[in-house]
């Protein structure tokens, strides 16, 4: 079975995001990017799948500028086997994702599409879902642990109230959550090689799909800082505060 | 048009989400219709119709609808779809995970955990686990959205008296199965609503020092939550975390205990009113969010805490 993943390159989990002072964007000039936290796991997840015999080959895909394809190579040197980059630079949404998924997928006809469950920059939280309903096939999303068995895979989701055990056909799309596995870090020789590994260029014209934006961002704006607190020097202090300062005890 | 709001209920009881969803709905200034859709759900129906600000309750009671799996939900809320120019959802996990299969069949862009309406197509949603806030226009002929239930206050539950009807089932769609759920049980109130939260971070060491959260918890009536690392390294379940893919929650007091406050953490949690964090390391992050900070060994601090609140 060949296995799908879908990954994103984004800004740093560490960096704190800086907002623009013009008010239309996030600065992302000269900042550390690096592969969505997410669509780590969700590599991590193919990769097992192969080393477990059930995946035989596993394309990584990204959509974005040139320097997507470093998220290509980090997927590629934690051990996929070839990439496709969908070369783009205009900002895409989650919606203008998943139909260019969808394409790539009608042609490379996968068994099973791995995505992350949210991207940490625009926190949407919906490609996974749109590319199964577009595909016209079942969604696992927030998954902890996957099984694969024949036909069909059953999927541990983590739900507001605890966890969720569903068993969806495949083909089916699975969004991975932070505690489906610990990604692996590339090894130096690993990284040497996934620089030989071919990886196809291809752009959403030339798979049909029209990513005009939906949405238009008006502005973007710095949400209000909290007013700076005190020390206290003691838990005596502390509680005197809360009850009689603060009177929320 | 009017506006949509998928109700979320174990079939049994209508989800206390829905009722901030129905808040921003009603912001939207057209008529609030609530679907329910659910198997053997006419007591969630009942309670939706007492909802204030509700015109009409829409009740699909069907064996396929009895584990909200998204694939049937959102066939049927399509099939509705034509009715309405917005459709809402609380942004929980199981708004997230149905809504945006809606949107896609739809052909338009979702618009993810609003924080604020600012007109019937413009909004506020948080970005960059909210480091930054984008007011976005929609140009779809259908606003499909989820909702921030910490940035809409509930709708009253008792006084509305909505007309109750029913819509047909649209049918199973044959692609996924619910095997079984195991949800945690707790005597402390839920945490996505609770006017108080205690949490702890890797700092707690394990999971069985939870239970000095849990003491402070039950003597302030308390919700227990912990970040992403503690969860991580297995000392509570997942339902526990607070952050940016975890809960966001905004309760009137919020104590953070040996949580550094990491980026991820602080997106869950930095609009509560008043934010106590205790630490050993008084550098950790978390001070600077923190209205009241303690710098001081937790296995010391937290139980001298729980004396504290019996005197």
């Amino acid at each position: 079975m060949k296995v799908l993943v879908a990954v994103k390159r984004v800004l740093d989990p560490q960096v704190k995001a800086r907002v623009k002072a013009d008010g239309s964007g996030v600065d992302l000039a000269n900042a550390k990017m690096s592969m969505n936290p997410f669509c780590e796991n969700a590599v991590e997840e193919a990769l097992r799948l192969k080393e477990a015999g059930v995946a035989s080959e596993i394309v990584a895909v990204s959509i974005g500028p040139a320097k997507s394809e470093e998220t290509i190579r980090t997927a590629l040197a934690m051990g996929a086997d070839r990439g496709i980059h969908v070369v783009t630079d205009e900002a895409v949404e989650p919606l203008g994702v998943a139909k260019i998924l969808a394409a790539v997928a009608g042609s490379e006809a996968p068994g099973l599409i791995i995505t992350g469950k949210q991207a940490i920059d625009d926190d949407s939280n919906q490609t996974g879902q749109m590319l199964s309903a577009l595909l016209g096939w079942s969604q696992a999303t927030f998954a902890s642990k996957l099984a694969i068995d024949g036909d069909s895979a059953t999927v541990t989701r983590e739900v507001d109230g605890g966890l969720e055990s569903i068993t969806v056909k495949l083909p089916a799309v699975v969004s991975a959550d932070l505690r489906l596995n610990e990604p692996r870090y590339a090894s130096l020789p690993n990284i040497m090689k996934a620089k030989k590994k071919p990886v196809d260029k291809t752009d959403p014209a030339s798979l049909g799909v029209d990513v005009s934006p939906r949405l238009a961002v008006l502005e973007v704006s710095e949400p209000e800082a909290r007013a700076a607190g005190v020390i206290v020097g003691s838990v005596a202090e502390l509680v005197e505060k809360l009850k009689n300062e603060a009177q929320v005890i | 048009m009017a506006t949509l709001v998928i109700a979320e209920h174990d079939n049994a009881a209508l989800g206390a989400a829905t009722l901030n969803a129905v808040t921003a709905a009603a912001e939207l200034g057209a008529d609030v219709d609530v679907l329910v859709a659910g198997s053997g759900c006419a007591a969630v129906a009942e309670a939706a119709a007492k909802v204030a600000g509700v015109t009409r309750v829409r009740v699909a009671d069907s064996a396929e609808y009895a584990n909200g799996l998204a694939e049937s939900l959102a066939t049927l809320i399509v099939g509705l779809a034509g009715d309405y120019s917005h459709i809402v959802a609380a942004a929980t996990t199981y708004g997230k995970n149905v809504l945006p299969r809606v949107a896609a069949l739809l052909d338009v862009m979702q618009i993810s955990d609003i924080a604020e309406v600012v007109s019937a197509d413009t909004f506020v949603r948080p970005i960059y686990a909210g480091n930054a806030l984008a007011r976005v226009q929609s140009s779809d002929a259908t606003k499909v959205i989820t909702v921030r239930t910490t940035k809409f206050a509930a709708a009253d539950d008792s006084s509305g008296s909505a007309a109750v009807e029913s819509v047909d089932a649209a049918g199973d769609a044959g692609l996924a199965s619910f095997v079984g759920q195991q949800l945690s049980e707790s005597d402390r109130p839920d945490l996505a609503s609770a006017k108080v939260v205690i949490s702890g971070g890797r700092g707690m060491q394990n999971g069985d020092n939870f239970a000095m959260l849990d003491e402070v918890a039950a003597k302030l009536g308390a919700a227990v939550g912990a970040s992403r690392a503690a969860v991580d390294a297995g000392f509570v379940p997942n339902d526990y975390q607070v952050g940016q893919t975890g809960k966001v929650i905004a309760p009137e007091l919020y104590i953070a205990v040996g949580i550094s406050g990491a980026i991820q953490h602080l997106a869950g949690m930095k609009d509560s009113k008043v934010i106590v964090a205790i630490n050993k390391d008084e550098e950790a992050p978390i001070f600077q969010v923190a209205d009241y900070g303690l710098v001081a060994d937790l296995f010391e601090a937290v139980p001298e805490l729980s004396k504290a609140l019996d005197g």
